[in-house]
């Protein structure tokens, strides 16, 4: 048999244990209207399924969700939350139904697409008998460095990752263009600094004027 | 049966949470619970992603033991030289080129790759989406998009409604 | 501003945020050999400087570091990353290929480590400094929040 599943109760009870929370993460964030509350629950979404990467061997992914997830994407919500508003309107009945049947045709779809797929930690599946497995075989010898993530992340796929900068950059420039870059707090910061400058020397505008004259 | 189950239960998990996202973003009206059910729905992606990856008995793809013997120094002491290790050598493991034999078992690391950068890229987006709504927010004074197509609707009634009349009055 | 309630707030956050940073660091230089690489030490940095502008303001924040500079440094990520393209291209090799900064043959490590090195600073710069950016914009629209806010 070969699923982790059956591999190993405990990573099983912790497997189960982590999707019931992201259920009831997910379930709640679809029947609140509180902002406030959706953007938390949204965190707290991140950081479970960071601890379920973790699980299933992948802790470059759990790292990465944990800071990102739970830490950046939290605070963009909230500033772009205090921005706008702190509660959602209720959906209507009839704004209900329909997107729940189209939700369930599709999923229905997608599970009936999964009976074909590879079972789960299948070592043979065509995801993990192909170009993964050679990353693996081939890393040493190539670059020597032990956490293969690294070397494919760089070195093997080093384009893929200059675009992903790339696009993150276009991304900071775009929001920056959108919403400026926070004129709002710089002039609150220099104005700060006009009056302590001014507190501690008084004269220090005059002086340069002074000097001036005679030239 | 109950084997084929088990091992798929993971993937309609995934689904179901999936599923959610998707119906967030479609059922509700406030742009920033949508943008909040889109951020789901991506994360949820990469636990797809990464659940095809797992491999079972495996570990996190990094190397360990035999399979990353320290070729620059000297070779390792006597004690450290395990079977495993010797298996390795004898059966040429550095010798017959790149492709080494691994002793131990690891996940398959490039899904994990692909999300790593993903979630990173994901969040940037997600940024510019909100940075959108905060724009629509000052213009039209709501996030709810059905009063925003209404808003839409009238200024484009009153839009007709003075090309009309500046047209009636050219006619005239 | 008022300051008086949130003192324990302030003392524990200035104890965190250099270990925060210093976190960062390690996760970015010891990415080779564990989890981690430029783009986690790139939000964590983000987020340390994040926690600094919650806890004490973003003015206070914008004047330790300023917008000028997390513009700058996406942007010289950005740079640093294509730079080790055309320095390989420079040694006669193809774009990003390590294996040619040091004209080393196939098994040899030594371009590949300090490829991977400066491509993950690169990284670190562009990340950093375009989440920085981000929260700025974000963050610096809004006048100032106060405890009624929530």
């Amino acid at each position: 048999m070969h699923g982790t599943l059956a591999g190993d109760i405990g990573i099983a009870l912790v497997n189960v244990f982590f999707l019931a929370v992201l259920f009831a993460a997910a379930i709640a964030i679809a029947r609140m209207r509180s902002l406030f509350a959706i953007v938390m629950l949204a965190g707290i979404y991140s950081l479970v399924s960071a601890a379920w990467y973790v699980a299933v061997d992948a802790v470059d992914v759990a790292f990465t969700e944990a800071a990102v997830g739970a830490g950046m994407s939290t605070a963009v919500l909230l500033g772009a939350m205090l921005l706008t508003s702190r509660t959602a309107k209720p959906e209507k009945l009839f704004s209900r139904v329909g997107p729940m049947l189209v939700c369930v045709m599709t999923g229905a779809a997608l599970i009936y697409a999964t009976v074909d797929l590879p079972g789960l930690g299948d070592p043979n599946s065509p995801v993990n008998s192909g170009v993964g497995y050679t990353y693996l075989q081939i890393n040493w010898h190539d670059t020597g460095i032990p956490n293969v993530v690294t070397p494919v992340l760089g070195s093997y796929r080093g384009f893929d990752t200059l675009g992903e900068t790339t696009v993150v950059f276009a991304a900071g420039l775009a929001v920056a263009l959108l919403l400026g870059f926070g004129e709002r707090s710089l002039a609150e910061m220099i104005r700060k600094e006009d009056r302590t400058s001014l507190r501690q020397k008084p004269k220090a505008p005059e002086a340069p004027a002074t000097d001036e004259d005679p030239a | 049966m109950l084997e084929f189950l088990l091992e798929r239960a993971n993937y309609w998990a995934v689904i179901g949470l999936m599923m959610i996202g998707l119906y967030i973003t479609f059922a509700s009206q406030n742009l920033i619970k949508r943008m909040v059910g889109l951020s789901l729905f991506q994360t949820t992606i990469c636990l797809f992603y990464v659940t095809l990856g797992v491999v079972s008995g495996g570990t996190a793809p990094i190397l360990f033991g035999a399979d990353a013997p320290d070729h620059h120094e000297a070779p390792p002491s006597p004690e450290e030289v395990h079977g495993a290790l010797d298996a390795v050598l004898a059966a040429g493991g550095e010798a017959h080129g790149r492709y080494a034999d691994l002793v131990n078992t690891y996940s398959n690391p490039l899904p994990h790759v692909l999300m790593l950068t993903a979630i990173v890229v994901g969040v940037a987006t997600l940024s510019v989406g909100l940075a959108l709504v905060v724009r629509i927010r000052e213009a039209y004074g709501t996030i709810e998009s059905d009063e925003i197509r209404e808003i839409d609707l009238k200024t484009a009634l009153a839009q007709h409604a003075e090309a009309e009349k500046a047209a009636n009055e050219a006619a005239a | 501003m008022k300051s008086d309630h949130h003192v324990i707030l302030r003392v524990v956050a200035k104890g965190l945020i250099p270990i925060i940073a210093l976190f960062a660091f390690y996760v970015q230089f010891h990415g080779d050999f564990g989890p981690g690489g430029g783009f986690q030490a790139g939000v964590i940095i983000a987020v340390a400087v994040i926690l600094y502008a919650l806890v004490f303001g973003v003015p206070a924040a914008m004047r330790a570091v300023p917008p000028v500079f997390t513009r700058s440094l996406a942007a010289i990520g950005v740079m640093i990353y294509a730079g080790v393209g055309f320095w390989a291209l420079l040694q006669g090799g193809n774009y990003l290929e390590y294996q040619a900064l040091f004209h080393e043959a196939p098994g040899e490590h030594h371009g590949q480590h300090i490829g991977i090195l400066v491509i993950e600073l690169g990284v670190l710069c562009g990340v950093s400094g375009a989440m920085l950016t981000i929260f700025y914009a974000f963050a610096g629209r809004v006048a100032e929040i106060r405890d009624e806010d929530w």
